[in-house]
């Protein structure tokens, strides 16, 4: 591939990544031949979007400075990642991808300023952003005023849908049911000590994560529920308590900075986890590297996707976002559903026919995805993504390794009934 | 609560939680002590000591690995010199801030919180672009981590007492330093009266500046100690920061016993609530109990009494 085939692509990486792109023909394969036929802007683009006979312009929204951009800086890796390969693979209805990136600074007003500039300024075509609930509470109403389309990557509460955004991450209900059933099944646990950072997400889900203990899993109770604010480096109390009440399982969903506290204070507190059972849904590899592997091996987690899943569109996966974005990185559950973002668009496009937001919106519901990292997906008409669920056990390496997965894909189920 | 256990199994729990109190009483101190150091001792109210903190963290980090790389066998003992390249590190960068901002700021100690507020930030994004936005782990000697078995059911972390044994190392030479040394006479002629020490001889520009240098170096020290028991992150200084400038301010400014004696209640109550209430609610009410402390007694629990 020549640059001349490349025009609508300003990154310095470019040269570096289509080099890369050669060894990977599973996503290749994905794409349509390329200027086959490229159907008229005016027929594909009836409202005004940032749309050419050549180009096609997105927005990135995430924080890249601030606190969260610990967390958000691989799902924007992984989003552009995923636009140098589609743009490689022929671009969307035969247009490249060009992207316009913008800084949320972990403020939530600011993802709201910032994607209204985004949408009104620049006509984005279609934003990949947010990682956190309340970012995305922020924009929620610009991106239904202004009539946007989201790709929203982080597993969440749920308790929300909306025509304008499509949810890659897992909602509550799916990430937190099939873990408690397997850990009752094959450990036996009968007592579960849930804890969690004090905020929307750890205390739905926990309330969820009760609700299904007490009500559907056989003499199980909860013996101990908890939570600490944002940022708490203190956890030898309730470790003391853990220690106390002997839970078969801590069931945790400790988030950022405290998670490092957490369970390295754990280890310290002799409670060593090849003997004491311990699920998360907060900890992914990208926390790990925080962590210290050594400090957590043995944990359980239950999330969707597992940098090391071992199938053909892993296997292209992980090399390719290491040779752009360094060896050393690690590809956590919500920076496979980022990259996810891009691709679904790209489809419901091709499916559609139409950059037109409604046609995206109404055209979502079915949309399948082969080449996912994670497997296969399906967008189900609550915008959600239908998805398989797995446990995984943490490694001295920091890596994790497929315990369980979900023999079918489990359906997304935002306003759970019974659970709320 | 208590009904289900049986005696001995309560007993162990009680030598714990003491334990984690007196942990988490270590662990306040020794954040506490540098900016009690500046704040008490200069009046300047330094609001980038968490990254002063982490300037250290990362310190040990690299020290870590370059120890790994270079001579592994140094590896059980790396912490050792890590903590006093920490020392180093932010110290030096304490002395340099205090050249370039604070030193123009004295007659305006309102400003020195904007204009460290900003170096905090700058600190911050400098970190990230450097070290990256991630998180880094900082990996530690075998035998800092895990417990020490005291009895069959009493665990105690080990890293909780290498933290003790530091803090009242440390607290015994900030002692000495200040109560003793004809140095620690000078800092304290100053903190007196500026004009009249300047008078009799002393360099107070100099003072002043190794007087930060301290309180920072102090900070890096701890920083590079809490990679024991916390995160290495461009802004996980910010975890530190209200905890410490709690401590600080309901010691009493200007006392370093005021801080220790404060530190050992807030750790106290905030552990003994913890354990019968949750996280949150043990914070919640702690911090109350400080502000209702405060409304009646402003000047914090020591006020040194200086002529005006």
């Amino acid at each position: 591939m020549s640059d001349e085939t490349k025009p609508g692509l300003k990154s310095p990486l470019r040269r570096k990544l289509l080099m890369g792109m050669a060894a990977l023909p599973a996503v290749s394969m994905l794409g349509r031949p390329a200027f086959a036929d490229v159907p008229a802007t005016s027929a594909v683009n009836t409202t005004g979007l940032a749309v050419t006979d050549s180009e096609v312009t997105v927005g990135i929204l995430h924080s890249v400075t601030g606190t969260m951009a610990i967390s958000e800086t691989g799902s924007v890796e992984a989003e552009k990642l995923a636009i140098e390969q589609i743009n490689a693979a022929g671009g969307v209805l035969g247009r490249k991808i060009k992207f316009i990136q913008e800084d949320g600074a972990s403020d939530w007003p600011t993802f709201a300023e910032k994607a209204k500039k985004l949408l009104v300024n620049d006509k984005c075509a279609a934003v990949m952003g947010c990682w956190t609930s309340a970012s995305r509470k922020a924009v929620l109403p610009v991106f239904e005023q202004y009539n946007g389309m989201l790709y929203y990557p982080t597993f969440y509460e749920g308790l929300e849908q909306s025509k304008n955004v499509i949810y890659t991450g897992q909602e509550a209900t799916q990430q937190i049911i099939a873990g408690l059933d397997w850990v009752n099944k094959t450990k036996g646990a009968k007592s579960f000590y849930l804890l969690g950072s004090d905020y929307i997400w750890p205390r739905t889900s926990n309330k969820i994560a009760r609700k299904h203990i007490e009500g559907h899993l056989q003499g199980c109770k909860v013996v101990g529920e908890e939570y600490f604010p944002l940022g708490s480096t203190q956890f030898n109390s309730v470790i003391n308590k853990i220690k106390l009440t002997k839970p078969d399982v801590i069931y945790a969903i400790i988030v950022g900075g405290s998670n490092v506290a957490f369970y390295k204070q754990l280890k310290a507190a002799g409670i060593d986890l090849s003997k004491q059972t311990l699920l998360t849904i907060s900890v992914t590899e990208d926390e790990i590297d925080g962590i210290g592997g050594e400090n957590i091996a043995g944990a359980y987690a239950c999330m969707k996707y597992f940098q090391s899943l071992d199938n053909a569109n892993n296997k292209a996966f992980v090399p390719a976002f290491k040779k752009m974005w360094g060896e050393k990185t690690v590809i956590g559950d919500v920076t496979q559903a980022a990259y996810l973002g891009p691709w679904l668009w790209k489809l419901t496009v091709e499916k559609a026919g139409s950059f037109d937001i409604d046609k995206i919106a109404a055209a979502s519901p079915g949309v399948e995805f082969k080449g996912a990292p994670e497997g296969y997906v399906r967008i189900h008409e609550n915008h959600h993504l239908w998805s398989k669920t797995r446990v995984g056990r943490a490694k001295a390496d920091g890596q994790y390794e497929l315990i369980y997965e979900t023999a079918d894909l489990v359906e997304p189920d935002p306003f759970p009934k019974g659970y709320q | 609560m208590f009904g289900d256990y049986s005696i001995s199994d309560l007993g162990a729990i009680l030598a714990m939680q003491g334990f984690a109190g007196l942990i988490l009483f270590s662990v306040y101190v020794l954040m506490a002590l540098g900016l009690a150091i500046i704040f008490g001792q200069m009046g300047v109210i330094n609001m980038a000591h968490g990254e002063f903190m982490i300037l250290g963290a990362y310190v040990t980090w690299m020290t870590s690995n370059a120890v790994q790389h270079v001579a592994p066998w140094l590896f059980p003992g790396y912490f050792f010199i890590a903590m006093i390249l920490a020392f180093i590190a932010s110290g030096a960068l304490g002395m340099l801030v205090e050249w370039a901002l604070i030193r123009h700021l004295y007659k305006r100690p309102l400003d020195t919180l904007l204009a460290t507020w900003g170096l905090s930030l700058i600190l911050q994004q400098a970190y990230r672009s450097i070290f990256g936005a991630r998180e880094v782990g900082v990996e530690l000697p075998e035998w800092m981590m895990g417990s020490w078995q005291a009895t069959d059911s009493i665990q105690i972390p080990i890293n909780g007492m290498f933290v003790m044994a530091l803090t009242i190392l440390i607290t015994i030479v900030v002692f000495y330093i200040l109560f003793w040394s004809s140095w620690g006479k000078q800092v304290r002629a100053v903190v007196q009266n500026r004009v009249m020490a300047g008078a009799v001889g002393i360099n107070t520009e100099k003072v002043d500046r190794y007087t930060f240098g301290l309180g920072c170096g102090i900070a890096g020290i701890a920083g590079s100690a809490f990679t024991m028991i916390g995160s290495t992150g461009p802004t996980a200084g910010q975890l530190y920061i209200v905890d410490t400038f709690l401590v600080v301010v309901f010691g009493g400014a200007a006392s370093l016993f005021g801080t220790i004696a404060s530190a050992f209640s807030i750790s106290q109550t905030q552990s003994t609530l913890e354990f019968f209430l949750s996280g949150s609610m043990a914070k919640v009410i702690t911090l109350l109990t400080i502000v209702a402390i405060l409304m009646v007694r402003p000047q914090g629990l020591f006020a040194l009494k200086v002529r005006k």
